[in-house]
């Protein structure tokens, strides 16, 4: 087989299998019911992927973990938790966050 | 009651934190990619047809390398595996729309729209406001997928500019921050949030990303375990008084 074809054949393969990912549970719901303890538990799946997926990214470099306190991405993190918690407001996270990494960075220049 | 064109605009917004550090993540994919020797049009076709990041940009090597379909299809599989997961939480909120909107907003649940989308989702609201919040997820979904494009296509033919030293990308993890720490609404989430996010720290080195799913894995059981633990608490003191 040619090979561009097979490389869009391919391409093609992975879209359909990402698509049906993400199509599988809105497909079927309705259709079957979801058991409680399955609906309550994922409550829990914003919470929890998302924090799986965030620590990793602020704590670890070139694929080791950092774990010098002095870390400024895992400094810069603690801050925006705690600006999260008490302003509940994304861009005053994002902000803080940001401008805490910045400055320890430039400090430990 | 919001219409569906606010609605659309308000997930548009809530998505914009987010560009600061996916629009740079777009831009290292597109020039990443045609370094490695992947022609433009397969570059840009992914992001289009693949629209999932970190699976664009394992992918885009193992293409180079004409990997078997097979284990190409299987290594995307492994790697998107957490949008079953999307799937499933966001489902119930869905469930009277057309198919054709179920096939549109599938194809759009990314990490970014998700995250956005469900935080909408939870918030408690009228009835009435509750039937139009499809659209809040269609506005984050489009809003994400033409900046990826358009990232893409300027990594592809321009490179990756962004100073690395800005740390654009680490808007990524801090607008998580925002969207997880007010969903802590009781113990048994702090610690599920906790433990996922160690967890994730712990499986990092497992392959194709699947520690991802095993640390959300680990903290959904442990804030389920919780969870029945503290009703079972209450239903205990619960007879006590009962009783008395």
């Amino acid at each position: 087989m040619n090979a561009t074809l097979n490389v869009w054949l391919t391409l093609f393969a992975c879209g359909i299998v990402t698509f049906l990912l993400r199509f599988s549970f809105i497909a079927a719901h309705g259709r079957v019911t979801m058991p409680r303890w399955f609906t309550r538990a994922l409550t829990f799946v914003p919470v929890a992927v998302l924090s799986a997926i965030t620590l990793p990214e602020i704590l670890m470099q070139n694929d080791a973990v950092n774990f010098a306190l002095l870390n400024p991405k895992l400094i810069a993190g603690s801050v925006a938790v705690v600006v999260a918690w008490r302003t509940k407001n994304v861009w005053a996270t994002i902000a803080t966050g940001m401008a805490a990494l910045w400055t320890i960075q430039y400090l430990l220049k | 009651m919001p219409s569906p064109r606010s609605e659309f605009f308000a997930g548009a917004r809530a998505e914009l934190p987010l560009l600061l550090g996916v629009v740079p993540f777009g831009l290292i994919y597109g020039a990443l990619a045609v370094q490695l020797g992947v022609p433009a049009t397969i570059t840009q076709a992914m992001s289009a047809v693949i629209f999932a990041g970190s699976a664009q940009f394992i992918a885009a090597p193992l293409i180079v390398a004409s990997t078997p379909a097979l284990v190409l299809v299987l290594t995307v599989f492994v790697v998107n595996l957490r949008h079953m997961l999307y799937s499933a939480s966001v489902a119930p909120y869905l469930e009277k729309l057309s198919p054709l909107w179920k096939v549109a907003l599938a194809y759009l649940l990314t990490d970014e729209a998700y995250a956005v989308a469900i935080a909408h989702f939870y918030k408690p609201g009228e009835a009435c406001a509750k039937k139009q919040r499809h659209w809040f997820l269609l506005g984050a979904g489009v809003t994400l997928w033409s900046f990826w494009q358009v990232s893409t296509a300027i990594g592809i033919f321009i490179g990756a500019r962004v100073p690395p030293e800005w740390s654009l990308d680490f808007a990524l993890p801090l607008t998580f921050i925002a969207i997880v720490v007010p969903m802590l609404k009781n113990r048994a989430y702090v610690i599920a949030a906790i433990v996922a996010a160690i967890g994730g720290v712990v499986a990092f080195g497992l392959p194709y990303k699947l520690g991802y799913i095993v640390a959300s894995g680990f903290g959904i059981a442990v804030g389920f375990v919780l969870t029945d633990s503290v009703s079972h608490e209450i239903r205990d003191q619960q007879t006590r008084l009962e009783k008395q």
